[in-house]
C-alpha cells in the first residue's frame, strides 16, 4: 500500500448492441412507435408492388434502341426504339440535321463552362473573359454565318442548347441585375427605392406566362412599324426579368441578416458604399442566400420550358413534338421519363454543389 | 478643469484635433446629445463615463459621424463633418473606432481583416499592406493567429484584432466604445494592456468604459456624461477624489460600491 491514492481510470467500453448496429437503427427510425411501424410496412408494401413491375418495364421486357414502332407496339415494355430514333429531334430540335454537330458543341461548351465555374479557386476576374470568350463561341456556333458556318435562323433552334441558352444566360445577366435591386431596395435613396420596390412588386405579381405572353404579343404593338425583335430575344428579356425580381428578394434575405455592426465596421474604416458592399457586406449575404438562390435558379431552369407557348420548342417542347410523328405517336412515357431524366440530372446537380457551397463557405468562416 | 490644463500643459502640443461646438441630436422627439461642447487636443486621452443611456455612445459615434448631428459644429482633424461624403470619408480614414462587439468581418482572416482598408483606402500594395498588418498584430500579442478566421478565436484576441485592423490605418485618433465590456473577466486585462500601450506610445485616445482603474492611470481628463449632457469634466485625480456635481458623486458611489 502506497500513501497516494493512485487514479485508476476505467477501460472504455463497447456501447450495448441494443443502441448502435443496424438492428438498432432500424429500430429507433422505422419501429419505435405502433404508428410508425404500421407506415413503415404500409410503404414497403407500396414499394414491393410498383418497384419490380416498374423495373421489368424499363429494363426486363423493354425494347432497345434499334426498336422499330412496329415491333414495340406489338407489345413489352418501354420502348427505347423512340429514344434511338428521335434522340437527335429532342436534343436539338430542329437545327439543319447535317449541322447538328454544332449545338452538340454549344451543349458541352455550356457544360465545361458550368463545372468549370464551380471551382472556387477559378472565382478571378479572368472567369468572366472566359465566359464571355464562350458565350461569343456559342452565338458563332449557333448563328453561324462566319467562318464558314451556314447561317441557322434562331427560329430553328431548339432543344437541349435552347433550355441551356435561355437558362445560363438569363440567370447570368439576371443575377447582377438581382444583386443591384436588392440593394436598391435598401437605399437610403427614396427614388431608387420607390423604384426597385416597384419592379419587384411588379414582376413578382403576375404569371410568367402572362409576361412571356406580353413579351411576344405586347411587346410588339409598343414599337414603331417595320421595327421587329426577335422572338427568342423577347423571351431572353422576360425571363431575365423575372428572374431578377426573385432573385433580388432572396438576395435581400440575406442582406438583412447581416448585423449592423459590419456596416458600423465598414464605415469606420473610411470604405466608400461599393468597397463595403462588394469586400463586406456582398460576401457574407449572398453565402447566406445560396439556399433560396438555388431555389430560384432551379425553378427557373424548368420555367424555361414555358417558351412552348410562344412557340419555341425547348427540350421539354422538343420531347412533345417528337410524339407528334404519326409513325411513333402514343410513346409519351418514354418521351417525357427521358426528358425528366435530363432536367433532373442538371438541377439535381445544382442542389449538390450549392449544398457543397454552403459548407466549404461555412468552414471557412464559423462564426 | 485648471488642473487638467495644467497636468496637460507637459504633455501634450496643445494643437487641437477635434472641436465639437453646441452639438445637439435629436432621435426623433428624444433629445439625445444637449449643448456638447468638447475639445481634444492631439495626444490626449480621455475617458468618458456615465449612467447607461446618457449618450456617451451617440456623442463618439458622432465624431466619426456613424451617427448624424443635428445642430452644432463638429471639426475633426480640421475637418467639418456635414452630409459632405468625401469629408466624411477623409475623417473616417484618420480616426479608428474599436466596437463592444469587435464587429470583426467573418469572412475574411484575421490579416485580410486588417489589410482590407490599407489596400482599398489607402491604396498601399498588398505586400506593404500585410508588413504593417503583422507588424500591429505582433503589437498586439496575436501574429501567430494572423491566419485563422475570427470565429476561431477568443473573445479577448478577437478585440486585439479590432484594435489592430484600426490602427493599420495609422489614425490620428482613436475611439473605444466600452471595449472590454462584452468580454469575460479573465480577458480584459490583455486588452486593457494593449490600450494602455497604446496610450503611453501617446496615441490620442478617446474611451467610453467603465474600468475606472485604467481611467485612473491612464486619462489625462475624465468626462461625466448624464442624460445628454456633459456634466462634468475633470483630471482622474480631483474627478474621483473631488466630484463637484451631485450627479457624479450619485455615479460614483454606485459604480464603485456594486
Ligand atoms: N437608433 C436609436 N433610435 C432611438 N433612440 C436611440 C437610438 N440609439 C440610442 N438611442 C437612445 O439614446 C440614448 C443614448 O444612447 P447611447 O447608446 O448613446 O447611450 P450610452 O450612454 O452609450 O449607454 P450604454 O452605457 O448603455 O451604452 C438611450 O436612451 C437610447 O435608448
Ligand atoms: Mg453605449
Amino acid at each position: 500500500m502506497t500513501d497516494t491514492v493512485k487514479h485508476v481510470g476505467l477501460p472504455d467500453e463497447r456501447p450495448p448492441s441494443n443502441i448502435v448496429g443496424p438492428v438498432a437503427w432500424l429500430r429507433n427510425n422505422l419501429f419505435n412507435t405502433w404508428y410508425n411501424a404500421i407506415l413503415t410496412v404500409l410503404v414497403l408494401l407500396l414499394l414491393a408492388t410498383a418497384v419490380p413491375p416498374f423495373i421489368t418495364w424499363l429494363f426486363v421486357t423493354a425494347h432497345g434502341f434499334d426498336a422499330t414502332s412496329q415491333e414495340c407496339r406489338a407489345g413489352g415494355g418501354a420502348c427505347w426504339g423512340f429514344i434511338g430514333e428521335k434522340l437527335r429531334f429532342i436534343l436539338f430540335g430542329t437545327f439543319p440535321y447535317d449541322e447538328q454537330w454544332r449545338p452538340l458543341l454549344t451543349i458541352v461548351i455550356f457544360i465545361a463552362l458550368l463545372v468549370g465555374s464551380c471551382d472556387r479557386r477559378f472565382w478571378k476576374p479572368w472567369l468572366g473573359l472566359v465566359w464571355a470568350v464562350g458565350l461569343t463561341a456559342v452565338g458563332i456556333l449557333m448563328w453561324g454565318g462566319v467562318f464558314g458556318l451556314t447561317p441557322v435562323e434562331n427560329t430553328l433552334w431548339g432543344g437541349l442548347p435552347l433550355t441551356l441558352i435561355l437558362s445560363v444566360i438569363g440567370l447570368a445577366v439576371a443575377f447582377p441585375a438581382a444583386i443591384l435591386l436588392a440593394l436598391g431596395r435598401r437605399s437610403n435613396m427614396p427614388a431608387v427605392k420607390v423604384l426597385c420596390v416597384t419592379y419587384i412588386e411588379l414582376i413578382r405579381g403576375v404569371p410568367l406566362i402572362s409576361l412571356l405572353f406580353m413579351a411576344s404579343v405586347m411587346f410588339p404593338l409598343f414599337l414603331p412599324n417595320g421595327v421587329s425583335v426577335d422572338k427568342l430575344l423577347r423571351a431572353q428579356v422576360a425571363f431575365i426579368m423575372f428572374a431578377a425580381a426573385y432573385m433580388a428578394e432572396a438576395i435581400r434575405g440575406g442582406l438583412q441578416a447581416i448585423p449592423k455592426g459590419q456596416y458600423e465596421a465598414a464605415d469606420g474604416l473610411g470604405l466608400s458604399y461599393w468597397q463595403k458592399m462588394l469586400k463586406i457586406i456582398l460576401p457574407q449575404a449572398l453565402a447566406i442566400a445560396i439556399p433560396p438562390l438555388v431555389n430560384t435558379f432551379i425553378s427557373f431552369f424548368k420555367d424555361t420550358s414555358l417558351v412552348i407557348i410562344i412557340g419555341l420548342y425547348d427540350l421539354l417542347g422538343a420531347g412533345k413534338v417528337a410524339l407528334s410523328d404519326p409513325s411513333w405517336r402514343g410513346f409519351y412515357r418514354e418521351s417525357y421519363l427521358f426528358v425528366g431524366v435530363i432536367y433532373w440530372v442538371f438541377c439535381f446537380s445544382m442542389s449538390k454543389y450549392s449544398q457543397k457551397l454552403e459548407r466549404d463557405l461555412n468552414r471557412s468562416h464559423r462564426r | 478643469m485648471s488642473q487638467a490644463a495644467h497636468q496637460a500643459q507637459h504633455v501634450l502640443s496643445g494643437e487641437e484635433i477635434i472641436r465639437c461646438t453646441g452639438v445637439n441630436k435629436w432621435y426623433g422627439e428624444f433629445h439625445v446629445l444637449k449643448n456638447i461642447d468638447l475639445s481634444v487636443q492631439k495626444g490626449e486621452r480621455i475617458v468618458v463615463c456615465g449612467p447607461s443611456g446618457s449618450g456617451k455612445s451617440t456623442m463618439i459615434r458622432c465624431l466619426n459621424r456613424l451617427e448624424e448631428h443635428q445642430k452644432g459644429t463638429i471639426v475633426v482633424d480640421g475637418i467639418e463633418l456635414t452630409n459632405n461624403l468625401k469629408n466624411i470619408e477623409l475623417v473616417r480614414r484618420e480616426v479608428g473606432m474599436v466596437f463592444q462587439h469587435f464587429n470583426l468581418f467573418p469572412h475574411l482572416t484575421v490579416l485580410e481583416n486588417c489589410t482590407l482598408a490599407p489596400i482599398w483606402v489607402r491604396k498601399k500594395p498588398k505586400a506593404e499592406a500585410e508588413d504593417i498588418a503583422m507588424r500591429y498584430l505582433k503589437r498586439v500579442r496575436i501574429a501567430e493567429q494572423a491566419h485563422k478566421y475570427p470565429g476561431q478565436l477568443s473573445g479577448g484576441q478577437q478585440q486585439r484584432v479590432a484594435i489592430a485592423r484600426s490602427l493599420c490605418m495609422s489614425p490620428k485618433v482613436m475611439l473605444f466604445d466600452e471595449p472590454t465590456s462584452a468580454l469575460d473577466p479573465e480577458m480584459v486585462k490583455e486588452v486593457l494592456d494593449v490600450m494602455i500601450g497604446l496610450a503611453e506610445d501617446g496615441m490620442t485616445m478617446l474611451c467610453v468604459t467603465h474600468e475606472m482603474g485604467f481611467a485612473k492611470s491612464v486619462a489625462d481628463r475624465v468626462i461625466f456624461m448624464d442624460r445628454g449632457e456633459i456634466v462634468e469634466q475633470d483630471t482622474p485625480d480631483s474627478f474621483f477624489t473631488n466630484p463637484k456635481s451631485d450627479r457624479t458623486r450619485l455615479f460614483l458611489s454606485q459604480i464603485l460600491n456594486h
